[in-house]
């Protein structure tokens, strides 16, 4: 009992500690990767005793300065709303990591545990339900704010979530039938298997098409360029412009959250999860762990080791995922309203309908 | 003779309007940047000899040179016995078109001229550096410096200059006399300071 609930709450500290520091660097990896995009060499002036750790120090800066910064709430503001909409916009993000498994089943004191916080059969929809929560907060800060520019801000916001929500459940459909299974772990468990002998069954292979609309769609979520409208700072319009100091940075600290989880979902989801292609753990392979390559090749590794390695490899592909994020909020130009619109409901919603139909067709004739 | 340059009309192909394509070209270019940056970088750290990785200026240690013509904040020159040149005449608060000069005139004692500027001020925060004040001068009292300028501030106070101000690190002058640099060809001047130490 007391193992179990200090095995609940190490699984929570391990995963919430790796969101937010995941968070915490992802503010120092934008202004970096953003500079070495455009030949800068971005933000490196910050130091403690001539220390600048390549520009670390300024994230330390920029949250000390956040937190000293005086905290304004605009008069005839909601204060209640005002004050909980930074809460509602960032505590969501955190809860939806709890479904996604970031490692192998674990043998400890006799017993298995799962490297996933909460084990539920209908996780995909924990995920969605939690992601579109997240928007509470942009639409609530825009009502709070007593501004009209604030509103419309969180009006945009409301109306892109509703948009681009549709598209994410739509999408998520196609890996839901094709795996068979709404649950996260079983999901990743299904992206173990092997078509033919050797191209491995990750939902990019089973589904490209789903995730060309999943990773629009779930940027959208994010409020992050291109989708950026509800922000619009080169239009003044945006749900944090009456928000200053810590609570306009728990806005943007969700946000970056929103990158890690969103890169944890697609892991999950599109790219195999923990798996590595051809290693196998003890339980798969009758006793024999490590890699098993199609040719025949057998590479032995200790059980530990392919936990380990599995755990890895679920980093490894957070970071590439979050690395493909930041590439593209800096790389395309932002939509216009009206475009984000028309791309949302005349062009994705009508190839995600048609992708469903031809999964559908498919499994029924490979059924038959 | 008007001649007519034609400008090229970028026509798109059918398969650059669907735009996913473009996207991920453009998606190549940007992550070349970064992976050849990146690369760069390392290369700098680990002590290879790759090429300088980016192309701006570490501003306050690395300064980018200017042009030797450029003209910057306003300064006095000095007569070779160190009195300020100026004679209070008014022409550059005169010519001013932001209005920013203001010369209080005090009467000259030492009888060679007629006045002098008891305060000579210069409000930069309204000054639009346009040389006219330096065009206007009969004296050549006035000039604008070249070279690096700090025109940086904390205060308002700061940009309100005054005579001593403007004087300061002044040049003795004469009316034929070039101090400075032009195209790159540095101008040696006469040692006024020496000269009238003699006389």
């Amino acid at each position: 009992m007391l193992v179990d609930l200090g095995i609940i709450i190490g699984k929570i500290a391990f995963v919430l500690v790796n969101i937010l520091n995941g968070a915490g660097i992802l503010t120092w990896v934008e202004r970096k990767q953003s500079a070495l995009i455009s030949d800068r060499i971005g933000a490196n002036r910050a130091s403690i005793l001539g220390i600048r750790l390549l520009g670390l120090v300024n994230s330390l800066a920029d949250a000390v300065k956040l937190i000293f910064k005086e905290d304004f709430v605009p008069p005839r503001g909601l204060r209640v709303v005002h004050f909980l909409a930074p809460i509602f916009a960032m505590g969501p993000v955190f809860l939806t990591m709890a479904v996604i498994p970031f490692g192998p089943p674990v043998e400890m004191f006799g017993r298995e545990f799962k490297l996933q916080i909460l084990d539920i059969d209908i996780g995909i929809l924990y995920i969605l339900a939690f992601g579109s929560i997240a928007v509470y907060g942009a639409m609530l800060a825009g009502w709070a704010s007593n501004s009209k520019y604030a509103l419309l801000g969180g009006m945009r916001a409301s109306a892109q979530m509703i948009s681009y929500e549709i598209i994410l459940g739509l999408s998520l459909i196609g890996p839901i039938l094709a795996f068979g299974t709404m649950e996260p772990g079983a999901m990743v468990n299904a992206q173990n298997q092997y078509l033919w002998g050797w191209i491995p069954t990750w939902g990019l292979v089973v589904q490209p098409v789903a995730f060309l609309l999943f990773l629009p769609a779930a940027m959208a979520e994010t409020k992050r360029a291109p989708f950026d409208m509800p922000e619009g700072e080169s239009e003044i319009i945006g749900f944090a412009t009456e928000y200053s100091g810590m609570r306009w940075g728990m806005f943007f600290l969700g946000e970056f959250a929103e990158i890690v989880v969103l890169a944890g979902v697609m892991t999950a989801v599109f790219f195999g999860g923990y798996h590595v292609p051809f290693l196998f753990d003890a339980v798969e392979k009758a006793g024999q762990a490590g890699f098993h390559f199609p040719w025949g090749m057998y590479i032995p590794l200790g059980e530990w080791t392919v936990v380990i390695l599995r755990m890895l490899a679920f980093g490894a592909k957070l970071a590439i995922l979050m690395w493909l994020q930041m590439q593209i909020r800096w790389t395309f130009p932002r939509f216009r309203y009206d475009q984000l619109m028309r791309v949302s409901w005349k062009e994705m919603m009508p190839i995600a309908l048609v992708n469903i139909a031809v999964t559908g067709l498919v499994i029924l004739w490979l059924n038959k | 003779m008007i001649t007519v340059r034609q400008v090229r009309e970028v026509k798109l192909s059918a398969w650059q309007n669907t735009y996913y394509p473009e996207l991920w070209r453009g998606m190549f270019i940007t992550s070349k940047h970064f992976f050849q940056n990146f690369g760069r970088f390392i290369g700098r750290a680990v002590g290879l000899k790759v090429k300088r990785p980016l192309v701006t200026f570490q501003y306050p240690e690395e300064r980018r040179p200017i042009a030797p013509r450029w003209r910057g904040r306003h300064r006095l020159m000095l007569r070779p016995d160190g009195a300020p040149r100026c004679v209070a005449c008014m022409m550059c608060e005169t010519a001013c078109p932001d209005k920013c000069i203001y010369i209080t005139a005090g009467e000259a004692l030492d009888g060679r001229i007629e006045k002098y500027p008891v305060a000579f001020e210069i409000d930069l925060l309204r000054c639009c550096f346009c040389g006219l004040c330096v065009e206007a001068c009969p004296e050549d009292a006035i000039r604008m410096d070249s070279g690096y300028i700090d025109l940086g501030g904390y205060s308002r106070a700061e940009f309100y200059l005054d005579r001593d101000y403007l004087l300061k690190d002044s040049a003795l002058t004469t009316h034929s006399q070039f101090r400075g640099e032009l195209d790159g060809v540095v101008v040696t001047r006469v040692d006024l300071l020496a000269q009238a130490k003699h006389h």
